[in-house]
């Protein structure tokens, strides 16, 4: 039974706020995903999870215990880092058994235990090794497995995937997702990945400029984004963000917006948006894929408008196409299957699934 | 172009450049031999005078083409030559000069890898102003610290004693030391140490199993420098020992003034040989090590 309980924490070096107030409750065997941009601050509070930095103010938990000032030795962690730090000059088996020597950990359990974590990352063939010697995802490998030997209640994983290729790396986060369930231990994960953040966690912080803008499960952090930082960063390609005036004739809440042509388009507004609209500015955030292509003998889908919008980019992927349109005085990108998908110059009548849409308040940028 | 293709012998350069041209070669290493020849000019000259009878150097002068040979000199350099009434030759200076630069080059070597680790893995408040106060040493004249040793010394009782140089030397070593071992340091990633660290290792164990692995190239740099510095140090020797406790370096002066007026170049000259061999030794051992530990850039 391990969980993790951070509250209130500070971090300052000198004048410089790094971590201004973090709380955090990981449940026992939940697997955390800390995500944001470069100089959020999730290093840090890995690295102050780990013990490797000295807390400000605040606490930290491991299970009940508190341990800002435990020794990284004693907080019964393991720590798989973006380098892989793994020791240079002695073989991968003694990578491995380094944490249990320095313990002095009985020479008959450290082989049995290298034997069992061998195994299951099937690393067998490569204990005699040195670091050097190993690709990339052999060396992964081998920092997961110093990790997982010493059993410890707490896994850390800093950026664990960044240095991989594309491909590697889609690999590895496949391995690791497995690993945690397998072994079922609480997991706190950073990484700047947004895909590896949703794909791998049970919940996301959403960090940015040291506060946790949005803990919350992934699908709940893509479809109702707290703010408009974390719209903008859950993602790709980013959610559209339309400035629009909302009116409430009628006593239905509606959305006005300019549009590439000088006219206004009236959008009816739908879904959980519609109960919390007030009149007044506001911005209006619609996820590409919510866009598509209307066709003229169809319905409209219930929640959903159309409108006219020319087009003047269109990027094929082979999967899906991209195409950046234009509405009032905005580039707006959507998501189109290939064969849906629309040609440069072209002026398309764009469908807008509104239950979706998500609005957010003009100077709080919270979402509404 | 066609010319520097038909000439097979012209090798490309690690940098892609090219000699161009059998005369550019021949001119690079015509003035290469030219300075190699100058600067070996004194060592042949001395090597020669070492094998050349006394009398014979006097009557042709010393820079001579020999007309005798003959090992006496070295004999007699090293166990019989009378320096201040006593006839021992070197050897006794010799092994001072051992006695001295062994331990003074281990242990400045020794601390200056703890300096380095300290002052590049576990920085603290200052360390980086108290590392700029070592590294001030590097470029502190001997001459400037000649007084406070010769005071401190005085009071500890370790004047004109071979304990005296070690300790003169391995402090006076410790800015170079400090400097090589810390700016190597600098190079193994943290997170090695903050992996370690996790994996319940403490500061000497951190040193003892990851660092000191990583560390032969630059303690071959090390190891080297302190033992060719201290060997060939003269200064201190002759201020603060005399007689039978100088080293080598220093004794080699009281040989030319030995009292008579018959100057012994051939005995001095096997001498100097002599007091010359250990670094030279050193060099031809380590020498590519010493290179190699030099350039070599961060450890991935």
């Amino acid at each position: 039974m391990t969980s993790l309980t951070i509250s209130n924490l500070h971090k300052n070096y000198g004048a410089v706020q790094v971590l201004k107030g973090i709380n955090l409750h990981a449940n026992d065997g939940e697997f955390i995903a800390l995500v944001g941009p470069s100089g959020c601050g999730k290093s840090t509070l890995l690295a102050m999870i780990a013990g490797l930095e000295t807390v400000t103010s605040g606490e930290i938990r491991i299970g009940d215990r508190l341990v800002n000032d435990v020794a990284p030795k004693d907080r019964d962690i393991a720590m798989v880092f973006q380098s892989y730090a793994l020791y240079p000059t002695m073989t991968v088996r003694e990578n491995i058994t380094f944490g249990m020597e320095s313990r002095n950990v009985p020479k008959a359990v450290q082989d049995a235990a290298v034997a069992r974590v061998a195994a299951f990352l099937q690393i067998e063939p490569l204990l005699k090794r040195k670091p050097g010697q190993l690709s990339g995802g052999q060396r992964q490998r081998v920092a997961m497995g110093r990790a997982l030997v010493r059993d410890p209640a707490l896994f850390l994983f800093d950026e664990p995937l960044s240095n991989l290729d594309a491909k590697l790396r889609v690999e590895m986060r496949t391995e690791i997702k497995k690993l945690h369930q397998r072994v079922g231990k609480t997991t706190i994960y950073v990484t700047h990945d947004q895909v590896e953040a949703m794909t791998l966690s049970s919940r996301i912080a959403v960090m940015h400029q040291g506060e946790v803008q949005q803990f919350d499960e992934p699908q709940t952090i893509y479809d109702r984004p707290a703010n408009m930082f974390v719209a903008g960063f859950m993602g790709s390609p980013a959610m559209n963000f339309i400035p629009v005036d909302i009116t409430l004739a009628n006593g239905k809440p509606e959305v006005v917006f300019p549009l590439a042509d000088g006219s206004t388009a009236t959008l009816a507004l739908a879904g959980i948006s519609a109960q919390n609209a007030r009149s007044g500015a506001a911005i209006l955030g619609v996820r590409p894929e919510h866009l598509s292509r209307h066709h003229a003998h169809e319905q409209y889908k219930p929640g959903s408008v159309v409108i006219a919008a020319p087009v003047e980019v269109v990027e094929p992927t082979g999967a899906e196409t991209m195409a950046i349109m234009r509405i009032g005085g905005q580039e707006i990108i959507g998501r189109f299957a290939p064969d849906e998908a629309p040609k440069t110059g072209e002026t398309l009548q764009l469908e807008i699934d509104m239950t979706h849409a998500c609005l957010f308040d003009t100077a709080s940028q919270q979402l509404i | 172009m066609v010319e520097t293709l038909s000439i097979p012998s012209i090798e490309r350069q690690d940098t892609g450049g090219v000699i161009k041209g059998r005369f550019g070669k021949f001119a690079v290493y015509a003035v290469l031999s030219l300075f190699a020849i100058y600067y070996l000019i004194p060592l042949f000259v001395v090597v020669l005078n070492s094998m050349r009878d006394l009398p014979e150097i006097a009557q042709n002068g010393l820079i001579a083409w020999p007309r005798s040979f003959r090992l006496d000199a070295w004999s007699n350099a090293w166990s019989h030559f009378c320096v201040g009434g006593t006839c021992k030759g070197m050897q006794g200076n010799f092994y001072n000069s051992l006695k001295m630069t062994i331990p003074a080059t281990l242990f400045s070597t020794i601390l200056g890898a703890l300096n380095g680790y300290v002052l590049s893995k576990w920085r603290f408040r200052g360390s980086e102003v108290l590392f700029g106060l070592v590294t001030l040493g590097v470029f502190m004249p001997g001459q400037i610290s000649l007084l406070p040793w010769s005071f401190l010394l005085g009071k500890v009782g370790l004047t004109n004693s071979t304990y005296g140089l070690i300790l003169v030397h391995t402090i006076q070593g410790l800015s170079f030391t400090t400097l090589f071992c810390r700016n190597y340091y600098v190079n193994i990633p943290d997170d090695l140490i903050k992996a370690a660290r996790i994996d319940g290792a403490g500061f000497w164990r951190i040193f003892h199993k990851i660092i000191l692995p990583l560390s032969p190239p630059i303690l071959i740099v090390t190891v080297i420098w302190q033992f060719t510095g201290i060997w060939n140090e003269y200064l201190f020797g002759v201020v603060f020992t005399s007689g039978q406790e100088q080293p080598i370096t220093a004794a080699l002066v009281a040989l030319s003034t030995n009292g008579t007026n018959v100057r012994n170049y051939d005995v001095m000259s096997a001498a100097v040989l002599i007091g010359a061999l250990p670094p030279l030794l050193i060099y031809l051992v380590g020498g590519k090590y010493f290179v190699r530990g030099l350039t070599q850039g961060a450890i991935k």
